[in-house]
């Protein structure tokens, strides 16, 4: 263990579930279809997204096109974006009573900005106003196989997202897997320290969302959580579109 | 050349052996005088023959655009307000104050990040989660703390730029009016600061005296320290 763990537990009404992993773990798609389960459900379920604050967008941008950023300054802009997610979002919604579900947390954080070589013990402060989730996920997968996910699904690979910034190698493609292997030993470490679920996202995506479900299930155990008074009615074959709601609005900007 | 000193772990990737320069730091409450001093102490340096460069919150590239529009705004959470100016803090530091430094410059720094804990801590965050968070920050060889009692700081920003939402705490509820707000909002600022002073040792300089009574005093602290080692 690097740093102190120092998430608080919530005690709050909701549940905040999570999924962590390096890029092409394949966590995006198994919290996409965890959302639509539990919506199909009936349940009240909110969905947030690494880097989506729309307060921040613009300085993220402008910080990336113009490689402006340092180590400290790309992390603490991320907790300002985190900070803005959770004191409108998130942190509001769970106190409701509403099963959060988070596409990265801070431990993101934890494992990207310690990998760029900032402080460990500084960044879990810097987080230490959000709260240890009920489930954390980690889509672990060998390295090889994240690379070439990640490789055959887009042109080319971003300046930080290969890890430019730390001058590891002049290749993209050799940068990348050098900056995602640091990144998967930070993962690593914190299984313990912050009570992961291990997840091999080397199996199929139906077999992975059918572990999920049942986690998701055990947690949800004996919980009631914020009533929905839209729940779709099971079975109806004329439903009308569902309203939109304060829920949804984000999901869908 | 003088031993580099940071308030927690620095820039644990980038690693800084020495710097030349000097940083002197004026805080203070708004409306205290600090941009009239450091330009009165700008021209002063420079007459006197030093390198100098200026510096002060909000005026970081990177940031200044998003931080200006969401201050525009009324979603700005008070965590989010601490990290956004602490993004904008940041890279002053790493791009223009250390470089500067380095280079031999006098710096000249209206606020810090003193002033950020300040309202944090007004704005209810953890004290200490608001000093953690900063320890990246470069020691000063001096700051100033410029410290008025809230006529005076009235007087001054009637006759000055005028009340304002954020510096009358209004986003915090605060008061229903500006003038209220601005000597509660104030007050607590200068409670928090008085606390600082003592455990960050702030040499504190009594404002409520006229600018040039104001500008002496300085001139004598600084002046110490730019004989040393010099």
């Amino acid at each position: 263990m690097k740093g102190v763990a120092v998430l608080r537990s919530g005690d709050y009404q909701g549940k905040l579930i999570v999924v962590e992993g390096i890029d092409g773990s394949g966590k995006s798609t198994q919290i996409d279809l965890l959302y639509k389960w539990l919506q199909s459900q009936g349940k009240s379920v909110y969905f947030s997204e690494w880097n989506s604050s729309a307060l921040v967008k613009g300085t993220t941008k402008l910080g990336k096109s113009e490689k402006m950023f340092t180590p400290t300054t790309f992390s603490l802009l991320q907790a300002t974006d985190f900070a803005d997610r959770w004191e409108n979002f998130m942190q509001p919604l769970l106190k409701a009573g509403v099963i959060v579900l988070a596409d990265r947390f801070a431990f993101t954080a934890f494992a990207r900005d310690v990998a760029r070589g900032v402080d460990p013990t500084w960044v879990r402060n810097l987080y230490s106003f959000a709260v240890q989730p009920d489930l954390v996920f980690y889509f672990r997968v060998p390295l090889d196989v994240a690379v070439e996910r990640i490789l055959s699904g887009r042109p080319k690979l971003k300046y930080y997202e290969a890890g430019m910034d730390l001058g590891l190698s002049d290749n993209k493609v050799t940068s990348f897997r050098l900056f995602q292997q640091r990144i998967i030993n930070e993962y690593d470490e914190m299984v313990n320290e912050f009570n992961f679920t291990v997840m091999n996202g080397t199996e199929s995506v139906e077999k992975l969302q059918k572990i999920v479900r049942q986690h998701v299930k055990k947690t949800l155990q004996g919980w009631e959580g914020l009533p929905n008074p839209l729940a779709p009615v099971r079975r109806s074959h004329h439903r009308k579109p569902p309203v939109k709601n304060a829920l949804e609005k984000v999901k869908e900007e | 050349m003088k031993e580099v000193s940071f308030y927690g772990s620095g820039f644990p990737y980038r690693p800084i052996k020495e710097l030349g320069g000097k940083l002197i730091v004026l805080e203070g409450t708004d409306g205290v005088g600090r941009s009239t001093q450091t330009g009165l102490l700008r021209h002063w340096l420079e007459a006197e023959g030093y390198a100098v460069a200026d510096t002060g919150l909000r005026r970081s590239p990177l940031t200044q655009p998003g931080l200006e529009a969401a201050r525009q705004g009324h979603t700005l959470g008070p965590l989010t307000m601490s990290l956004f100016y602490a993004t904008d803090f940041a890279d002053r530091l790493e791009n223009l104050i250390i470089p500067v430094l380095k280079a031999g410059f006098v710096v000249l720094s209206d606020r810090y990040f003193y002033s950020i804990i300040a309202r944090d801590v007004v704005r209810g965050l953890d004290p200490q989660w608001a000093r953690d968070s900063f320890g990246y920050a470069l020691k000063p060889d001096i700051v100033l703390y410029l410290r008025a009692e809230v006529p005076t700081l009235i007087s001054r920003i009637v006759h000055g730029r005028g009340f304002n939402y954020w510096e009358s705490g209004m986003d915090i509820g605060i008061a229903n009016n500006l003038y209220d707000g601005y000597c509660i909002y104030q007050s607590r600022l200068i409670e928090q600061l008085d606390k600082m002073a003592e455990e960050y040792g702030f040499i504190t300089i009594d404002a409520n005296r006229p600018v040039q009574a104001v500008n002496e005093d300085l001139k004598g602290r600084i002046r110490t320290i730019l004989d040393q080692n010099s």
